[in-house]
């Protein structure tokens, strides 16, 4: 199904924006020349994040951290490997996605854990990055309740995550 | 400056677990991790480059524009005072497509003139009970198309990259009326 979705889609905007006589062509190429300074501004965090992932592997501490936090994944009901990502989520976008991919490269991406992380990924923002962006430009102090309610979605996101990975 | 912290910390802690593991090659695993974040990346760039094209075209062919007049209505029920300003309805409405669509780029310029019009509104140094609805929708991020991780998953090797997005629309909703609701709650602890 997903399989035709996208061709679809691409279809069907590119046909309905050219029935509006948008030039298509240069819009994909404009765009896709924003996606490339994407693409150079996330390498090199991804490199040091990386690394890290790397060296937390190979010196054994991801294993310790795992077990260590074993106990609190039973509690929740989600696999131990992808409570790194739940840390790390809300503080740096390129440094889950880091993360996440190691997740799905180690486990597989059709996994249970690679399909958590993916899920994690795909439904969760940057929260910490979003609120400070957001207040500090309209001048806000005091933010009240906003970044307790926003961790709290984080949260549920990542429970509702290891559920639907495994029953959707 | 907290990834600062983040990264003395992941480093000091890889190299306590080195040395009590009888010092495996952690030279050799910083390359290795590096060179390894370059072929991700990289491969990553096709669909980045793709997506983002498509996005641009969402933009100009007037799609995003539709749908933000499609959801004013509703959105106008969570922002009551916001509805009663042209400009802060208007960009609220983009920002809230925006982040629909996967228009990251788009998406920040317009929440953040959302949140300064409120603010222009409100008259306060203080987050108004709006302006905490708006960073919940915008932190817990409904999106329809999650293409970033797609293409990560289809980089490494997933049978069907774009199967998760039932998963990822479930977890999003939940996730965002978490939020919501949890706004709700908590405004009466915060005078």
């Amino acid at each position: 199904m997903t399989g035709l979705l996208i061709p679809a889609l691409l279809l069907g905007v590119s046909a309905l924006a050219l029935g509006r006589r948008v030039d298509v062509y240069s819009a994909l190429l404009d765009g896709g020349r924003s996606g490339l300074e994407l693409v150079k501004s996330i390498l090199p965090s991804l490199v040091m994040l990386l690394t890290a992932v790397e060296l937390l592997r190979v010196s054994g501490a991801a294993d310790a951290l795992t077990r260590l936090l074993a106990p609190l994944s039973t509690v929740l009901g989600i696999p131990a490997e992808t409570l790194p990502l739940l840390l790390i989520r809300p503080l740096s976008g390129s440094a889950a996605l880091a993360v996440g991919a190691d997740l799905m490269a180690a486990h597989g991406p059709d996994s249970p854990v690679g399909r958590t992380a993916a899920i994690l990924l795909g439904s969760t923002e940057t929260t910490f990055y979003t609120v400070s962006v957001y207040f500090s430009a309209a001048g806000i102090r005091k933010t009240r309740y906003a970044v307790p309610a926003a961790l709290l979605a984080d949260l549920t996101a990542f429970l509702a995550a290891s559920l639907t990975a495994r029953w959707l | 400056m907290v990834m600062s912290y983040v990264w003395v910390f992941l480093l000091a802690l890889s190299l306590f677990c080195g040395l009590l593991n009888d010092a495996p090659d952690l030279g050799r695993a910083a390359m290795a991790g590096a060179a390894r974040a370059v072929e991700l990346g990289l491969g990553l760039a096709g669909s980045l480059v793709l997506w983002s094209g498509f996005g641009t075209l969402l933009e100009r062919s007037g799609l995003q524009r539709g749908l933000a007049r499609l959801l004013s209505p509703l959105l106008g029920r969570l922002f009551p005072t916001a509805r009663r300003d042209p400009e802060a309805m208007g960009a609220l409405c983009g920002n809230v497509t925006a982040n629909l669509l996967g228009l990251g780029s788009a998406a920040t310029p317009l929440g953040i003139r959302a949140v300064c019009r409120m603010q222009a509104l409100s008259r306060t140094e203080t987050a108004t009970d709006e302006m905490c609805r708006l960073i919940v929708m915008n932190t817990a991020s409904i999106q329809l198309l999650p293409t970033t991780v797609a293409a990560l998953r289809g980089q490494l090797g997933a049978e069907a990259p774009f199967d998760i997005l039932p998963a990822v629309w479930l977890t999003s909703a939940l996730s965002v009326t978490a939020g919501l609701t949890a706004a709700a709650v908590l405004r009466r602890w915060w005078a």
